[in-house]
């Protein structure tokens, strides 16, 4: 089992019986329509799972440190790419992307789900989901 | 239903001016916009006005005048000038009122906006792991956008080096300095494919405009333009809107689609009887997709249309002849009334150095922001 620091928050994403990520997204159950992160409203949204891989749909790269708040990161700063991945024909998902440089990123490269650990100001981590590149292709 | 008549407009210069609050700067718009009409404060009727980060509008008549007049503050994100136009419009075509003002100022600190999450209905993760920034937004939907039409990064800095060539030719404007395609190129990349000139900042301004029904603006001997259409929309089902951590796979129309439809429906024409055009330029990337989601052109012809020229002042449809944003700065409470002003100059044949020639007889103005908000207005001579 990997060790698991906090989750930057709760409900977002539970780990399979492998230890692997999945994110939890929300279903209305009049409309049938799913968003990512459930809404917090059991009665109305019911939490399924959303599919691990996908490809990617847009992508950028933050190269300042955005401000804070809202940022909770340290004060030394790396940039990093976000994107959005389709998963499936289920929901496009926005998120950190991980491990793959720049030079790569490209619309419709299959990504999978992983975790990473997030550090904040205070030097104390969490864990939270991000997406890096399908291995072995 | 009365017609309604922009009779008068003023504006405060954008950029920064150190030790002039947003309200003052506002203030100073208003009465720009009197002198210009030959109106006194105790004339006007009614007022809608606001600001995004700057205060309340209404407060403004310790300054102006204590006339007991009907003001409204409208907040509006990114179209609070427009929505305060709108407001101008609706009173005046109803019958309620036959003379007003909308007006719009803001004065924001330096760097990129700090929004908070529970001010957007979303949970702190999204803000503290770094996703909640404007400037992603419009990068991965220009990306895409790219990706899908075949629209180059010289496309992307060729919008920019007209709106600052623009610009230098406005006086309203913030940047009066034109800067080449190359150095645009070259500039920090602040959010990829964009770089730092590519970005508008936000910054300071105001601009107030002064309305009236046909009837009023024929009594009091005032010239004019005819405001044909007003359309305020919000987003639909499947759009791609700023602070989304989830999209629909099923993509829809946007919130401009829907306002800019509205508005040409309004106003009974279509897109190839506009003569000049001032659409949302937040980043060079926004101006290029703006063109066609307002009908315009279709999707991936801005790329021949930009290399043509065809929106530069001498173009076929001029486009942002002020500079826009770009060359602005952002004042979020006064850009969509900027638009309009700079449109009421164009019809009047007084916009100078920067006047699109041919004497244009109808101008399209195009806000856009946060979270899904378009608002549409167009102008007749």
């Amino acid at each position: 089992m990997p060790d698991l620091v906090a989750p930057i928050a709760p409900h977002l994403f539970i780990l399979d019986t492998d230890g692997a990520p999945v994110l939890l997204g929300g279903r209305d159950r009049e409309t049938g329509r799913i968003t990512f992160p459930a809404p917090v409203d059991e009665e109305r949204f019911e939490i399924v799972p959303l599919p691990r891989t996908g490809r990617l749909w847009s992508w950028t790269v933050q190269r300042f440190r955005p401000k804070s708040p809202p940022y909770a990161g340290p004060e030394s700063f790396e940039p990093y790419a976000v994107g959005y991945i389709q998963l499936g024909d289920v929901i496009i998902v926005e998120g950190r992307l991980t491990q793959i440089p720049f030079d790569d990123l490209r619309i419709d490269l299959p990504m999978r789900l992983v975790t990473e650990t997030f550090v904040l100001a205070t030097g104390e981590t969490r864990t939270t989901y991000a997406f890096t590149r399908c291995s072995g292709r | 239903m009365s017609d309604v008549f922009i009779v008068g407009a003023g504006i405060h210069p954008f950029g920064r001016t150190p030790g002039r609050s947003g309200l003052q700067q506002g203030v100073y718009a208003v009465r720009a916009a009197l002198a210009a009409s030959g109106l006194a404060w105790r004339d006007i009727q009614f007022a809608f006005g606001g600001s995004d980060s700057a205060g309340n509008a209404d407060t403004m008549v310790s300054e102006l005048g204590l006339t007991g007049l009907q003001f409204i503050n409208v907040a509006n994100g990114c179209a609070t000038g427009g929505s305060a136009m709108f407001g101008a419009y609706s009173t005046i075509k109803s019958g309620e009122f036959d003379l007003g003002i909308a007006i719009g100022f803001d004065k924001h600190p330096r760097g990129a906006f700090d929004p908070k999450p529970a001010d957007w209905g979303l949970p702190d993760w999204y803000g503290d792991t770094g996703l909640m920034l404007t400037t992603q937004f419009f990068a991965m939907k220009i990306q895409r956008y790219m990706a899908a039409y075949g629209i180059s990064r010289q496309t992307l800095a060729a919008v920019a080096e007209k709106a600052f060539a623009n610009g230098a030719l406005a006086d309203h404007a913030w940047r009066r300095e034109p800067v080449d395609a190359e150095t645009i190129l070259a500039s920090q990349m602040v959010s990829d494919p964009l770089t730092k000139f590519m970005f508008c900042s936000p910054a300071e301004g105001a601009v107030a405009l002064v309305f009236a029904s046909e009837k009023r603006a024929r009594t009091l001997g005032l010239s004019g333009v005819r405001l044909r259409a007003a359309a305020v929309r919000s987003r639909p089902a499947g759009s791609f809107e700023v602070f989304s951590p989830s999209l629909d796979v099923e993509r829809g129309r946007s919130p401009t689609m829907l306002a800019s439809q509205a508005a040409f429906d309004m106003a009974g024409v279509g897109p190839d009887e506009i003569a000049v055009a001032q659409l949302q330029d937040t980043e060079a990337g926004a101006e290029i997709m703006h063109i066609a989601e307002n009908g315009f052109c279709g999707d991936g012809e801005q790329e021949a249309w930009i290399a043509e020229g065809r929106t530069r002042i001498s173009g076929r449809l001029p486009v942002n002849t002020d500079g826009g944003c770009l060359a602005c700065g952002e004042p979020i409470g006064a850009s969509g009334l900027r638009q309009v002003y700079e449109n009421y100059m164009q019809l009047r044949g007084a916009a100078g150095a920067r006047q699109v020639p041919g004497d244009p007889r109808l101008g399209y103005s195009h806000v856009y922001g946060a979270p899904g908000v378009s608002a549409v207005a167009i102008v007749e001579r």
